[in-house]
C-alpha cells in the first residue's frame, strides 16, 4: 500500500543526479513509496529551484510526510524554504534529512516502504552519516 | 535450514543466550549469489523482514554478533560475501515463518538473476 508510506523527495543541483538516484530508488525499492525529484534551476542550468522543489514535495505527498534529500548547500536552504512556504498543515510532516543524497535516498525509501513513521525514516537515512 | 519453531508459553525466564530462545525461530543459508549482501539483496532482506512482527535479527555466526534485520542501513553494513552462511533468530508471534522466508529469500538468491557468468557452483 501506498497511501500509507512516507513520500521521498530528491533535490539536486543536476536534474541527471536527482533523476538517476530516483531511478535507483524505484529498481531497488520498488513502487510502494511515493517518489519525485527536483534538480536544476528555473533556466534549466545547475542549481535548484524553490517552486519546482514544492512541486516534487506535492508529487510525492503522503500523509505520512515526505522526507527530502538533498546534495550540496543550495538545495538544502532551497528545500528548507520550500517547506516553509508550505501550507501550514503540511510544513510539519516535512523534514529535510542530513544525510547523502543517493544512499539516503534508497535507505530512506527501504525505511518508507516498510511502513515506518516519517522520524523513524529520518533517523534511518541519518544513520548514514558520519558519526 | 532449520528453522524451528517452539510451542509458546512457558518462558522460563531463560538468559539470552546461546541457547535457541523460547518462543523463537532460528534458522541459517548460504549466500551463493556473486555478490554477496550488497546493496540490493540488503533492501530486500529489510523489507521482507519489515512484513514480520517478528524482532528479527542477522548474524554473521551462529553466536551473532547480531544486527537488526529490519535496519537497511546495519544490514547493508555488513557486507557478507558470497559463500559467507548468514544466521537469523527471531523472536515474536510469528518468528517461525520470518525465519523461513528469510532463509528461503537468501536460498533464491534474492531472486537476482545471475545472468551469464558466475561460476555458480
Amino acid at each position: 500500500m501506498t497511501a500509507g508510506n512516507v513520500g521521498i523527495v530528491i533535490v539536486s543541483h543536476s536534474p541527471k543526479v536527482a533523476e538517476g538516484a530516483a531511478d535507483m530508488v524505484r529498481q531497488m525499492v520498488g513502487a510502494a513509496v511515493p517518489l519525485a525529484w527536483a534538480g536544476g534551476n528555473a533556466e534549466g542550468g545547475l542549481g535548484t529551484d524553490v517552486a519546482a522543489i514544492m512541486a516534487a514535495i506535492d508529487a510525492a505527498w503522503s500523509e505520512a510526510g515526505v522526507a527530502v534529500l538533498v546534495d550540496l548547500g543550495g538545495a538544502e536552504t532551497n528545500s528548507e524554504m520550500a517547506v516553509e512556504m508550505m501550507e501550514e498543515g503540511r510544513r510539519d510532516r516535512i523534514v529535510v534529512c542530513n544525510a547523502p543524497i543517493v544512499e539516503g535516498a534508497v535507505i530512506a525509501a527501504t525505511e518508507a516502504s516498510g511502513g515506518s513513521p516519517l522520524d523513524v525514516v529520518r533517523r534511518t537515512a541519518e544513520e548514514l552519516s558520519p558519526v | 535450514m532449520n528453522a524451528t519453531s517452539h510451542p509458546t508459553g512457558g518462558s522460563a525466564a531463560g538468559p539470552s543466550g546461546a541457547d535457541a530462545g523460547e518462543a523463537g525461530a532460528r534458522g541459517s543459508a548460504l549466500l551463493t549469489n556473486a555478490v554477496g549482501l550488497h546493496a540490493r539483496p540488503s533492501v530486500k532482506l529489510t523489507q521482507l523482514a519489515k512484513s514480520f512482527a517478528a524482532a528479527i535479527e542477522v548474524g554473521l555466526g551462529a553466536e551473532g554478533p547480531w544486527v537488526d534485520a529490519k535496519s537497511p542501513v546495519k544490514i547493508m553494513r555488513v557486507k557478507a560475501g558470497k559463500g559467507t552462511v548468514l544466521h537469523f533468530r527471531a523472536e515474536g508471534p510469528d518468528a517461525a515463518a520470518a525465519v523461513a522466508a528469510l532463509v528461503a529469500l537468501v536460498e533464491r538468491r534474492f531472486d537476482e538473476e545471475e545472468s551469464g557468468h558466475g561460476d555458480a557452483p
